[in-house]
C-alpha cells in the first residue's frame, strides 16, 4: 500500500478529516506499519504505553479485566484509532486490545503523535473534539446505568 | 608449577623470565655517562678504535692533493722519478698519485660509514636498553605512586624525551673524538706548513672555549623548563580526555581552552628565548670563524710573496682551514647537544625512582613458593598509612580460615579498602606482619601470590582486545608453546634474540602461547573457551554473552563446524517460521526476488560489505555500481525515482523548521540540505536527463539507493523497476572485476556469511517491518532453534571474541565486574580477595553473584570488604573492622547481637 492510499485513510478518521493533506502525508511517511495475526494482542491491560494505533484493515476487540473475568466492552474496525489515552495521559494501557482478524495497522509512536499535536494545532482541536464527544458517550452511558 | 617448555622451541629463547644483563632491582645510574660506560664500554672501545683508524687515512687525503700540485704539476722539465724503485713519466706520476687520491677518499669515507651505523646501531640498542629499564620500574611502581604521576607525564617520558638520548649515545664518544682528531690532523697539517699560520688559525680557539660554556649554561637551565612545561602540557590534555564528560557538562571548555593556552605560552616564551640564545652563540661562533681567514689571507700572502712558502702549500692550507671549521662546528655542536642530553636524562631518571619500589626479583624469579597457600592467614600488628601520618589500618590483628569465606565488614572509613589491598600485597604494609601458612607475605614471589591467589576490586581494568583475552589473563605468566614453527624462520629469530639480548630486553614471544590450560584445571583451548562461558554464566552474564555471539562474526575457515552449524540453524528457523506459520517475519534473501525489506543498495548488492570498497550507504558513488546501473538501464529510471523522492521529501518536510528531529530519523537529506534539493527540483524540472548537470543526476540518481519499499511505502519502486534492479544485480555479480571480488560476501543459501553476524547468517534475510513485534518473536524462535541444536554455547564460545573496547568501555561498569571476577575465579586460586568486585550490579543481581561466586569457590579461601554488611550473613566467618583496628571476629549468629558494632553497621544499612 502506498502512502497515498495511507492519507487517504488517515483523511477517512473525523480526527484528520480536516488537516491539510502535505500534513497527513508527514504523518502516514513518519509512522510504521505493523501487522498483527488473528488472536494477537496489540496491548495489554495496565502495559505502558508507547504507541496510538490506527486500523488499515480488519477488526479488533476492546477488552476490560473486571472480576467476573474479562469483559469485551467495544469493537473496532478499519479507519479507527486505538490507544491514543494512555499516550495523551501518561496512564498505562486502560484496555486490552486484541485482533480478531488480520489486523493491518498504522503505529503512531507517543513521540511522533506528541510532536503533531504541538506542532498543527488542528490536530490538537480535533483530538479535543473526539474526546468531548466520548466524554459525552461515557456520561450518557453513567447516566443510562444509573437510571437502570 | 615448574615451566613447561616447548618442543621446537628455539634454543636461544630463554627458560622463564632470566635476561641475560638484566639484573633485577638494578638502580638506575644518576648521570648519563656512567650509564654509558656500564652498559657500553667494549663497544664505545669499538668506536674508538675505528676513530684512531681514520685519522692517518685523512691526514692521506690531505697530504696527496698538495703532493699533486707541488711535485707532479707544479714541478718543470728533468722528469723521471724515483718511486718504490721504478721510473716514473710526469704524467703516469701525476695519474698515480690521484688514484691515490681517490683510493684514500674512497677509503676514508667507507670508515667514516662503518663507524657512523655501528655508532647509530650502538645508540638503538642503548636506547631500547633504557626504556625496557624505565618500563620495567613502571611495573615496580608502588601503587600509591599512581595518585601522584599521571600517565600523562610518564608516558611521554619513555617514548619522546629519551629518543634524542639514543641519538647520543652512539656518538658519545666517536663524536667528540672524530672530530677533534680531524681537527688535530688538520691542525697538524697546517702547523707542518708554518707554525704562524696554525697559530693564526687558532688563535680565537680559547676564547671560544671560554665563552661559549658561560652561554649555554642559561640555554641549559631553559631546557630543563621546558621539559617540564612539555610534560605538563601531556598532562593536561590527559586531564582534559580524561575529564571530558565533565567538561562538557560544566561548561568548562573555555577554562580548558584558556589552562591549556597559557600553558603553551610558556612552552612558546621558553622556546623563543632559547632560540634567542642559540642564534646569539652561533652569530659570535661564525664571526669567530670569519676573522681567521683575514690572518692567512694577510700573513700567508706575505709569506709566499716574502718567498718562505710555496702557493702550493697556501692553497692546501686554505683548503684545510675551510675543512678545519666543519670539526670545529661538529665539536661545539656535540658540546650543546652533550649538555641538553645531559639534563634530559637525568630529569627522566630522577621520576622512576620512588621510594618503595617492588622487588623485582620476586617479580622475574621462575621459583614458584610454597606448594599452598596454607591453612590461615595471620595478620599481627598491621598498620598502613598512605603519607605516613594518619594510618587507616591501625594495628590489626586477626587470623582467617583459608578453607572458610571471610567477610571484613566496616564503614566506609573503617580502612576495609587498604586491608584489602594489603592481604593482596597491592600495598606494602608500614607496620606489622601478614603470613600466610606461616610465610611472610611481603617475602614471597609474585608467581606465588598471581597464580594461587586472586583478587578483584571495584574498579577493574579490562585490556583494549576481547572478553576471552581478558578472562585467560590471570593464566598467562611464561611463554608455554611455541606459536608457528620456528624453523620457517630461524634467521629472524636468531636475530630477534640476539638484539634483544643486546639490549639486556627479555627475549619471550608475546605471540607464543602463554595460556597455563592445567592451572584452569582443563586440557586444552576449547576446553577453557567453555569453562570460560560457564564462569560467565555463573556470575550473570550468560545473556550478554550469547548476545555477543549472535552479533558477532566467525572465521569459517577457523570453525568451520560452527559454520556448517549455522547453515542448519539457517534451515531449522526457516521450516519452524513455515511450521508456525510466522514465515511472514522474515522476507529472506532470493537471487531471483527483490527483498522489499531492503534497501536498493543491498538489493542491488545482493550481499554483505567485506571490506572497505564497497559501503552500503555510499554505494551510489562506486565507479563499478555506476556502471552497473547504466548496463541495467537503470539510469533513467533512477533518475526519476530521484525526482519524484526529491519531490515527496520537499513537500512532507519543507514546512518543518529547520533542525527539526523529524530530519534525522525520516527524511532522505537533513533540514541543512532542504534549500539545495528544492533549487535541484526547480533546475531540473522539464528537463531530460541529458540536459541535467552530472552532478544533479549524481545526486537524483543517489537519493534511491536508500529506499526501503515496506519501510518507506512510497510505491515508488515500481515491479519494473524492481525488475531491472535484479538484472543489475546479475550484472553485478557476474561482471564484478577480480580485484573486488573479496570485498562482498554474496547472499548464498547454502553457504555461510564470513562478513555478517552469526545472527544475520541464521535469518538469512530481513526482518520484515511490517509484522508486529518482529524483532522480540524471532529472538525466541532462534532461542530455541539453538537449543534445539545444542547450539547455544557454541554462539557464547563466539561471543567470547567481542570486543570490549578502550578499557573495557563497550561493556557497562556492573559487565566489567562480572568478567573481572570470572578472571580472578578461571586460574582457580586457593584464596580470591574481593574488594566490593561486584559493588555496580543491582541489589538482586549481587546477591545471586554472591551466592554462585561462594558456591564456587567453596572449601577454598575467599576474603571479601563488603560494601553492604548485609552480605555477611553468606559467609562462615566475619571480620569487623573500625578504625583500622579489628574490633570483632566471630560467625555471624555470635557478632548480631545487641551493642555489636556489626548490629550498628547493619542497622545503619
Amino acid at each position: 500500500m502506498s502512502l497515498n492510499e495511507e492519507v487517504e485513510i488517515l483523511r477517512n478518521i473525523p480526527m484528520f478529516a480536516n488537516i491539510e493533506s502535505s500534513k497527513l502525508k508527514l504523518l502516514a511517511f513518519t509512522s510504521e506499519r505493523h501487522t498483527y495475526g488473528e488472536g494477537e494482542f496489540l496491548f495489554r491491560q495496565g502495559d505502558e504505553g508507547d504507541s496510538a494505533y490506527i486500523i488499515v484493515d480488519g477488526e479488533a476487540d476492546v477488552i476490560i479485566d473486571t472480576d467476573e473475568g474479562p469483559l469485551t466492552v467495544a469493537h473496532f474496525r478499519r479507519n479507527a484509532l486505538i490507544g491514543e489515552i494512555a499516550i495523551l495521559t501518561d496512564v498505562p494501557r486502560t484496555a486490552t486490545v486484541q485482533a480478531t482478524t488480520r489486523l493491518d495497522t498504522m503505529v503512531v509512536s507517543k513521540e511522533l503523535f506528541f510532536r503533531l499535536v504541538m506542532e498543527f494545532p488542528q490536530i490538537g482541536v480535533e483530538i479535543m473534539r473526539e474526546l468531548a464527544k466520548r466524554l459525552e458517550a461515557t456520561n450518557a452511558r453513567i447516566r443510562e446505568l444509573t437510571a437502570a | 608449577m615448574p615451566e613447561a617448555r616447548a618442543e621446537g622451541e628455539h634454543p636461544g629463547r630463554l627458560p622463564g623470565a632470566e635476561t641475560p644483563g638484566y639484573r633485577p632491582n638494578v638502580p638506575l645510574e644518576r648521570s648519563i655517562f656512567r650509564f654509558i660506560m656500564k652498559y657500553s664500554k667494549r663497544q664505545q672501545l669499538v668506536v674508538l678504535g675505528l676513530t684512531f683508524v681514520s685519522w692517518p687515512i685523512i691526514y692521506l687525503t690531505l697530504e696527496l692533493p698538495k703532493a699533486i700540485i707541488d711535485q707532479a704539476i707544479g714541478a718543470n722539465g728533468g722528469w723521471a722519478r724515483d718511486v718504490l724503485g721504478a721510473e716514473m713519466e710526469q704524467i703516469a706520476f701525476l695519474m698515480a698519485l690521484s688514484f691515490g687520491f681517490l683510493f684514500f677518499v674512497i677509503l676514508s669515507g667507507g670508515v667514516k660509514y662503518v663507524l657512523n651505523v655501528y655508532a647509530g646501531r650502538l645508540g638503538e640498542q642503548m636506547l631500547r636498553r633504557l626504556r625496557y629499564m624505565l618500563y620495567s620500574r613502571i611495573l615496580r611502581f608502588p601503587l600509591p605512586h599512581f595518585k601522584k604521576v599521571s600517565q600523562g607525564e610518564i608516558i611521554p617520558m619513555i617514548t619522546a624525551e629519551v629518543e634524542p638520548v639514543g641519538g647520543y649515545i652512539g656518538t658519545a664518544t666517536s663524536t667528540p673524538l672524530y672530530f677533534g682528531g680531524l681537527l688535530l690532523v688538520y691542525l697538524g697539517f697546517i702547523f707542518a706548513q708554518d707554525v704562524f699560520l696554525g697559530l693564526a688559525a687558532t688563535a680565537l680557539y680559547p676564547l671560544q672555549i671560554y665563552v661559549i660554556p658561560k652561554l649555554q649554561k642559561r640555554v641549559i637551565a631553559l631546557g630543563k623548563a621546558r621539559v617540564r612545561e612539555v610534560r605538563g602540557l601531556a598532562e593536561n590534555i590527559g586531564e582534559s580526555i580524561a575529564g571530558i564528560a565533565e567538561i562538557h557538562a560544566n561548561d568548562a571548555s573555555v577554562y580548558e581552552r584558556a589552562g591549556i593556552a597559557r600553558r603553551l605560552d610558556r612552552i612558546y616564551t621558553i622556546r623563543y628565548e632559547i632560540f634567542r640564545r642559540k642564534f646569539a652563540i652561533k652569530f659570535l661562533n661564525s664571526f669567530m670563524a670569519q676573522l681567521t681567514p683575514f690572518f692567512f689571507y694577510a700573513i700567508g700572502g706575505y709569506l709566499v710573496i716574502a718567498g718562505d712558502m710555496t702557493i702550493g702549500a697556501l692553497t692546501a692550507v686554505l683548503a684545510a682551514y675551510k675543512d678545519l671549521s666543519s670539526p670545529w662546528k661538529e665539536l661545539l655542536n656535540y658540546y650543546q647537544l652533550q649538555a641538553d642530553i645531559k639534563v634530559k636524562y637525568e630529569s627522566v631518571i630522577e621520576q622512576f625512582d620512588p621510594p618503595g619500589l617492588f622487588d623485582e626479583a620476586l617479580q622475574l624469579t621462575d621459583d614458584a613458593g610454597p606448594e599452598s597457600v596454607g591453612n590461615t592467614l595471620d595478620a599481627s600488628g598491621l598498620a598502613y598509612s598512605e603519607d605516613g601520618q594518619s594510618k587507616t589500618v591501625d594495628g590489626a590483628n586477626f587470623s582467617i580460615d583459608l578453607d572458610r569465606h571471610t567477610a571484613i565488614v566496616g564503614s566506609g572509613s573503617s580502612g576495609r579498602d587498604d586491608l584489602a589491598l594489603l592481604l593482596a600485597r597491592l600495598l606494602k604494609g608500614t607496620g606489622g606482619r601478614i603470613e600466610l601458612g606461616g610465610q611472610r607475605l611481603d617475602d614471597l614471589p609474585e608467581p606465588f601470590t598471581g597464580r594461587r591467589m586472586s583478587f578483584a576490586g571495584p574498579t577493574p581494568h579490562l585490556f583494549s582486545t576481547n572478553l576471552r583475552d581478558n578472562l585467560d589473563y590471570g593464566l598467562r605468566h611464561r611463554p608455554l608453546r611455541t606459536a608457528a614453527d620456528p624453523a620457517s624462520d630461524r634467521t629472524r629469530l636468531d636475530r630477534y634474540i640476539r638484539d634483544a639480548h643486546a639490549a639486556a630486553n627479555i627475549d619471550a614471544d608475546p605471540a607464543a602461547d602463554w595460556v597455563d590450560y592445567e592451572a584452569a584445571g582443563v586440557a586444552d583451548r576449547t576446553a577453557l573457551d567453555r569453562k570460560c562461558v560457564d564462569m560467565l554464566r555463573l556470575l550473570d552474564l550468560g545473556d550478554d554473552l550469547y548476545r555477543f555471539g549472535l552479533r558477532g562474526t566467525i572465521d569459517p575457515d577457523e570453525r568451520p563446524d560452527l559454520a556448517e552449524a549455522m547453515l542448519t540453524a539457517r534451515a531449522a528457523l526457516r521450516s519452524r517460521l513455515d511450521e508456525s506459520r510466522q514465515s511472514a517475519l522474515v522476507e529472506p534473501f532470493d537471487r531471483a526476488r527483490y527483498n522489499t525489506n531492503a534497501t536498493l543498495a543491498e538489493n542491488l548488492l545482493f550481499g554483505t560489505p567485506a571490506g572497505g570498497a564497497f559501503d552500503i550507504d555510499r554505494l551510489a558513488e562506486h565507479p563499478f555500481v555506476r556502471q552497473v546501473i547504466h548496463e541495467s538501464d537503470l539510469a533513467d529510471p533512477l533518475l526519476e525515482v530521484g525526482r519524484q523522492l526529491t519531490e515527496t521529501m520537499v513537500e512532507i518536510f519543507a514546512d518543518l523548521p529547520p533542525g527539526h528531529a523529524f530530519f534525522d530519523q525520516f527524511s532522505f537529506f537533513g533540514s541543512e540540505e532542504m534549500p539545495e534539493y528544492q533549487q535541484l527540483l526547480a533546475r531540473t524540472a522539464g528537463q531530460s536527463p541529458d540536459e541535467m548537470r552530472e552532478e544533479d543526476r549524481f545526486r537524483l540518481r543517489s537519493l534511491p539507493f536508500k529506499l526501503i519499499p515496506a519501510r518507506h511505502r512510497l510505491g515508488l519502486l515500481t515491479e519494473g523497476i524492481q525488475a531491472k534492479a535484479l538484472k543489475a544485480r546479475e550484472i553485478f555479480a557476474e561482471t564484478l572485476p577480480d580485484m573486488l571480488r573479496g570485498e562482498v560476501e554474496f547472499f548464498d543459501p547454502n553457504r555461510y556469511n564470513r562478513a555478517a553476524t552469526l545472527q544475520d547468517n541464521i535469518l538469512f534475510g530481513k526482518v520484515s517491518y511490517g509484522e508486529a513485534n518482529a524483532d522480540g518473536k524471532l529472538s525466541t524462535l532462534i532461542g530455541e532453534v539453538l537449543d534445539s541444536l545444542s547450539l547455544r554455547d557454541a554462539v557464547m564460545v563466539a561471543g567470547l571474541a567481542h570486543s570490549v573496547g578502550v578499557g573495557g568501555a563497550r561493556l557497562s561498569a556492573a559487565q566489567r565486574q562480572k568478567v573481572n571476577m570470572a578472571r580472578g575465579l578461571i586460574k582457580r586460586p586457593e584464596l580470591f580477595i574481593v574488594n566490593e568486585g561486584i559493588s555496580n550490579l543491582d541489589g538482586a543481581a549481587q546477591r545471586r553473584v554472591l551466592d554462585a561466586f561462594l558456591g564456587e569457590m567453596k572449601g577454598r579461601g575467599v576474603i571479601w570488604s563488603l560494601h553492604r554488611p548485609g552480605f555477611a550473613r553468606n559467609f562462615d566467618h566475619i571480620v569487623v573492622l573500625k578504625g583500622g583496628r579489628a574490633v570483632e571476629q566471630g560467625s555471624f549468629a555470635e557478632l548480631d547481637k545487641e551493642g555489636s558494632v556489626l548490629r550498628e553497621l547493619l542497622e545503619s544499612e
